[in-house]
């Protein structure tokens, strides 16, 4: 009894990390293609990336800015309850700018590219690894790495960043609608306030983060596509596992970040 | 360019030993391909056909033994130089396996997009003269979705020829397609190899096609290789085995009791 335990704990622990080697070794292997690819005569093509970028980033757009309008809503909301008994309501501001810059923009972005666009590209990479479109591409002499894992590596490098900053917008307008509301505040007094409690720092470890994440998101995803089991039920589940696999990592890796961002 | 003479073969096989996980796939498997002529790999399902043919392609690394495709080894080539080599081969997989988001026009014109610098027009009208070779004239336009079985696989043909290539493989060419759009594709290779002068490798299971369009056949059954030789040696040959395979006749099993038992309670190998 014990010693099954013992040895699926030790087996899963294998797995899991050859899953990360291999996650890291295509990482490693996107980077490779992207600096000397043209060298080895197979660039990365820019269009492919920025398309990428465009169905991560630009179709997203309307989702985070009102996931991130909510949020800012409801940070003020309980900040104002948490803060009112101390009468100091206003300080709201600095409460809502900070939670949304450092930490709310970033998790929320990542969380919903995660469910949107890790799942498309496990199920897209699994596909066609499934319909040998893989080994077509090989034997023409194109790397899939190149020409599938690296605009999406490039792409998310690109559209996560630029949403946490979408979301950083949205989260403190969100704030500043609910305080005008509840409290003598105006808009444009918040937003000033705003601007003089935020420091480049605040911005610059949400941005840290959505880097992480963004990496993460396009590892998780385009690893478990390649390596998707057989037929289509196999392809379901890697994209299932892909999607729990990303959030999982990106809140830890959230965890962490923030620790050693904030020491 | 042309590092192969004449006389020497497009596709060196010698001692080929593969595994999967512990199971061997391919035992000692010896083959040599002679250019210009069209040789019919031959077997029933499980023979390892699949799996040569995988390694012909350079998609998997043999345990044992060497591969020689146009003069090149296989495990020792660099892979700059795989890169070229692969502009001399062309292969119609056994799906298609057109890339689903593109075009017809875009998954024939892909090669050369990836390995020639050619502007939009030429590779447009490289496209269409390939697409008129298999009769697809006026299909540039759809979706690999929106095709039949047999247009996919020809479409998969034109992919496979855009750049002209020395040697050419095709994977089950006939299997999903009924007799008439089988024999129309039968009679297509034959047609490019004469007007390509291509070297073609067919992989199949299909009797009729493989008598039809083979110059040699090599006939491979549980991972060996029975016989190879022309089809009238092929036909001609005593070996028990490949009788029955022409013959579509069952293979005899002989039961081991002991093993059988075995078997049946879960203790045997």
């Amino acid at each position: 009894m014990v010693r099954a335990i013992v040895e699926r704990i030790g087996s899963q622990t294998l797995r899991g990390v050859g899953e990360l080697g291999y996650a890291v070794a295509l990482l490693g292997e996107s980077l490779y293609w992207t600096a000397l690819g043209k060298r080895r005569k197979q660039a990365v093509r820019l269009a492919a990336v920025f398309h990428e970028a465009a169905v991560i980033g630009v179709q997203a757009t309307p989702i985070v800015a009102v996931l991130a309008f909510a949020v800012g809503v409801m940070l003020a909301i309980q900040g104002i309850a948490t803060l009112r008994p101390f009468g100091a309501e206003s300080k709201v501001v600095l409460g809502v700018a900070m939670a949304v810059t450092r930490e709310f923009a970033p998790l929320i972005v990542g969380i919903l590219v995660a469910g949107r666009s890790g799942s498309a590209i496990t199920a897209r990479i699994g596909t066609m690894h499934e319909s040998q479109e893989l080994d077509a591409l090989r034997v023409i002499g194109i790397s899939p790495v190149r020409y599938l894992a690296a605009p999406v590596l490039l792409g998310m490098l690109i559209a996560v960043p630029t949403l946490t900053v979408l979301g950083d917008l949205m989260g403190i307008l969100g704030g500043a609608v609910l305080s005008s509301l509840q409290l003598d505040m105006s808009m444009h007094a918040y937003l000033e306030r705003t601007l003089a409690a935020l420091t480049p720092d605040d911005i610059r470890q949400g941005l840290i983060k959505s880097l992480v994440f963004a990496v993460i998101i396009a590892q998780v995803g385009v690893s478990n596509g390649f390596q998707v089991g057989s037929g289509a039920e196999g392809v379901g589940r890697s994209t299932t596992r892909s999607v729990v696999l990303s959030i999982s990592a990106i809140v830890l890796a959230d965890m962490v970040f923030t620790f050693f961002l904030n020491r | 360019m042309d590092a192969t003479p004449s006389s020497q073969p497009i596709i060196e096989v010698e001692n080929l030993t593969t595994y999967y996980g512990p199971r061997r796939i391919l035992n000692g498997v010896n083959l040599s391909v002679q250019r210009g002529e069209i040789m019919v790999i031959m077997g029933g399902s499980g023979s390892g056909k699949s799996t040569l043919l995988r390694h012909l392609l350079g998609l998997n690394r043999p345990a044992t033994g060497s591969i020689r495709l146009l003069g090149r080894d296989l495990a020792s080539i660099g892979g700059l130089e795989l890169h070229e080599l692969r502009r001399e081969i062309g292969v119609a997989f056994q799906g298609g396996a057109l890339i689903r988001s593109m075009t017809v026009g875009e998954n024939v014109r892909l090669p050369l997009r990836e390995h020639a610098r050619l502007d939009e027009a030429t590779m447009g009208i490289m496209t269409r003269m390939k697409l008129e070779v298999v009769n697809l004239a006026g299909f540039e336009d759809l979706m690999p979705a929106e095709l039949s079985g047999g247009m996919i696989k020809r479409a998969a043909l034109a992919r496979a020829v855009i750049m002209d290539p020395k040697l050419l493989f095709f994977d089950e060419p006939s299997a999903g397609l009924d007799p008439v759009v089988a024999a129309e594709l039968d009679e297509l290779i034959l047609r490019l190899r004469d007007a390509l002068g291509v070297t073609v490798v067919v992989v199949t299971h299909e009797l009729e096609s493989a008598f039809k369009i083979a110059d040699r056949i090599t006939v491979l059954d549980q991972g060996e290789i029975l016989v190879a030789g022309t089809v009238d040696e092929v036909r001609a040959c005593g070996n028990a085995r490949v009788q029955n395979l022409l013959n579509r006749r069952p293979q005899e099993e002989v039961l081991d009791v002991d093993e059988y038992l075995h078997r049946l309670t879960g203790h045997g190998v």
